[in-house]
């Protein structure tokens, strides 16, 4: 068996959690991957440590110390600014050969993805890509990856028992965020950064970002499948109305129904709304685990065998189209009632 | 420049929609399940023989797996790709990321290299995306992921694409050779074309290389090459629900679902 770069002999027993950033903005799963983090470091008695690469990044060390990191590796550069995958990867690998960390964690999101793709390699190291859940043995300090299989209501538990760095992913929304506490103490250490133009090849040539729906932190969510035809005009209203967000499963979005950005679980989110309102959705596996963490599931469909009746706390069988409007009705003869 | 060289790697998988749980042991039942390529495999595809109308040039398939595998390959160069190279060895199964990803570079190794390898976003059965970048890695060469609108500057050498972006985008160019994977759904593959098919379904338009024809490291490939072991099946944690059925004339159920709705959002 080919070993990794670094192996059991060299590794320093402690996490790490790659702190992803966008214009001086921590993402969410990374203080959800800190707050996870930090307790299984506590379970086992190991440190966490943040790896923070950005330009003028510096303030954010501070708030992933209050998330739970004992301490931050920083990398600042002009060209860690906007990601590219050499760079980040460059500076990213070098961080770990250095500090050599027995578990590296990544959010699973397009850049997070790029980044551990290229740095499981260049360890020869393993790679648990979209983990459910984490757990570390506390005797051999294996880490226990956690994924679902294949549309299957089967979990498959994973290990690296000899490769260093255990890398994983995680998408975001698996872990809830924790308390942020600006009175903890940590330790930040600069990582000198060696990079220069020629080094990174990806050119960018325009870039635009903005605002964007965040499925993840919504209280209520209004779900379209492939029994409402892509019409989700209706289910917008009934969204605006109770103070939620459309969510879709993947037929609606690989049609171009609606931005990929709203598709639950599968290369999407993972949602705790305070209710899900569930549409014309069949109900396979991974849809369902996407909204398992729902506190009430209300499901509508006009096959009344549909799968997603088991997964529901209310079933309505009958169609999209008269029951959601009807529910607005009477939503708005409430609201009427209340404002008169 | 010379002609574009492009490979396009595939992989088969069984139909997601035929898969079955069975409810005893909570094992997938894979037995019903016809297979297909891999759905976002044929996005790239689709890419790559745009391209080639365009600008000229050869798209070749690549794709790692049992024998079995080789019809499906048949769709691909009935849909016009010139040649299909299938990695098949006893030798590679039970294959993580860390060793797909290095069986695959020897493949393409094998092949002179390529100018542009295209792959899906994600298989639909694994689902993690991770091979495109583990690939570029073990190639040593640039990597723009989950990209759509791609094109060629043939004499500039780069690829270009548009990444989208947390409520937005970007618009990524790298140097040729490079690894490109295509956002699924973001083009309409097309139809195998019936005047080509019968050729596609000739003798000899599929090559199989085994270990010994590629040259690997032996403890790269396979279960030896893979870092990662499954330990274990857990059964999916259920959470149990209650189930009820409303029942009544759309009306009806309307005001029962605003009831329940009305203690638990923000209706102003």
């Amino acid at each position: 068996m080919a070993a990794s770069l670094y192996g059991i002999e060299q590794e320093q027993k402690a996490i790490w959690v790659f702190l992803e950033q966008e214009s001086g903005v921590l993402e969410r799963v990374s203080l959800e991957l800190l707050s996870k983090g930090r307790q299984l470091a506590d379970q086992a008695g190991w440190p966490l440590t943040g790896l923070l690469l950005g330009h003028a990044v510096a303030p954010l060390a501070r708030e992933a110390i209050a998330y739970g990191a004992d301490e931050v590796v920083l990398a600042e550069h002009p060209l860690l600014s906007i990601f590219t995958v050499e760079a980040h990867s460059l500076v990213a690998f070098s961080a770990l050969r250095q500090g050599q960390p027995s578990v590296f964690l990544l959010g699973a999101t397009p850049n997070g993805r790029d980044l551990a793709g290229r740095l499981a390699v260049r360890l020869r190291t393993g790679l648990n890509a979209d983990c459910t859940d984490l757990r570390l043995m506390p005797e051999t300090g294996v880490l226990v990856s956690e994924v679902s299989g294949f549309g299957g209501g089967v979990l498959a538990l994973i290990e690296m028992p000899h490769h260093r760095p255990q890398m994983a992913t995680v998408r975001p929304g698996v872990f809830l965020t924790g308390q942020a506490d600006y009175g903890r103490e940590g330790r930040v250490i600069r990582q000198p950064v060696d990079l220069t133009e020629a080094l990174v090849h990806t050119r960018i040539v325009e870039r635009v970002t903005g605002q964007s729906v965040d499925l993840t932190q919504t209280p209520a969510l209004v779900v379209g499948g492939r029994g409402i035809d892509g019409r989700f005009d209706v289910l917008r209203e009934l969204a605006d109305l109770i103070g939620g967000e459309v969510g879709a499963t993947r037929p609606p979005v690989d049609e171009g129904h609606i931005e990929r950005e709203r598709q639950i679980w599968q290369t999407g989110v993972v949602c705790r709304p305070k209710v899900a309102i569930v549409c014309g959705v069949s109900g396979a596996f991974h849809f369902v685990v996407g909204i398992q963490g729902a506190g009430l599931v209300i499901a509508v469909n006009s096959d009344p065998h549909a799968p997603i009746f088991d997964f529901a706390d209310y079933c309505v069988g009958g169609d999209v189209f008269e029951i959601v409007p009807a529910l607005i009705r009477a939503l708005r003869d409430v609201r009427e009632v209340a404002h008169a | 420049m010379p002609d574009l060289h492009m490979v396009v790697c595939l992989k088969v998988v069984p139909k997601p929609e035929e898969i079955r749980v069975d409810p005893e042991t909570r094992r997938l039942d894979r037995t019903h399940a016809r297979s297909e390529i891999n759905p976002p495999d044929l996005n790239a595809l689709e890419v790559a023989l745009s391209l080639k109308d365009e600008y000229g040039g050869r798209v070749s398939l690549l794709s790692m797996g049992p024998p079995f595998f080789e019809p499906y390959l048949r769709v691909g160069l009935a849909m016009g790709a010139a040649h299909a190279f299938l990695l098949s060895d006893r030798a590679f199964g039970g294959a993580d990321t860390l060793a797909t990803t290095y069986t695959l570079a020897r493949g393409i190794h094998k092949l002179g290299g390529a100018d542009l390898i295209l792959c899906g976003e994600e298989s639909s059965d694994g689902a993690t995306g991770q091979v495109p970048a583990g690939l570029a890695e073990w190639l040593d060469i640039g990597q723009l992921t989950l990209v759509s609108h791609v094109d060629v500057d043939p004499v500039r050498g780069v690829v270009r694409g548009r990444r989208n972006l947390k409520g937005g985008y970007e618009i990524l160019e790298v140097p040729l050779p490079a690894v490109v994977s295509v956002r699924t759904a973001s083009n309409e593959p097309r139809f195998m074309d019936y005047r080509i098919k019968p050729w596609a379904f000739e003798e000899g338009r599929v090559t199989l290389w085994s270990r010994a024809d590629l040259e690997v490291d032996e403890t790269c490939i396979g279960v030896a090459g893979s870092p990662t072991t499954v330990s274990g099946l857990a059964q999916a944690r259920r959470r149990e629900r209650r189930r009820q059925l409303l029942t009544g004339t759309p009306e009806e159920v309307g005001r029962q679902l605003a009831e329940l709705l009305l203690p638990r959002t923000a209706i102003d």
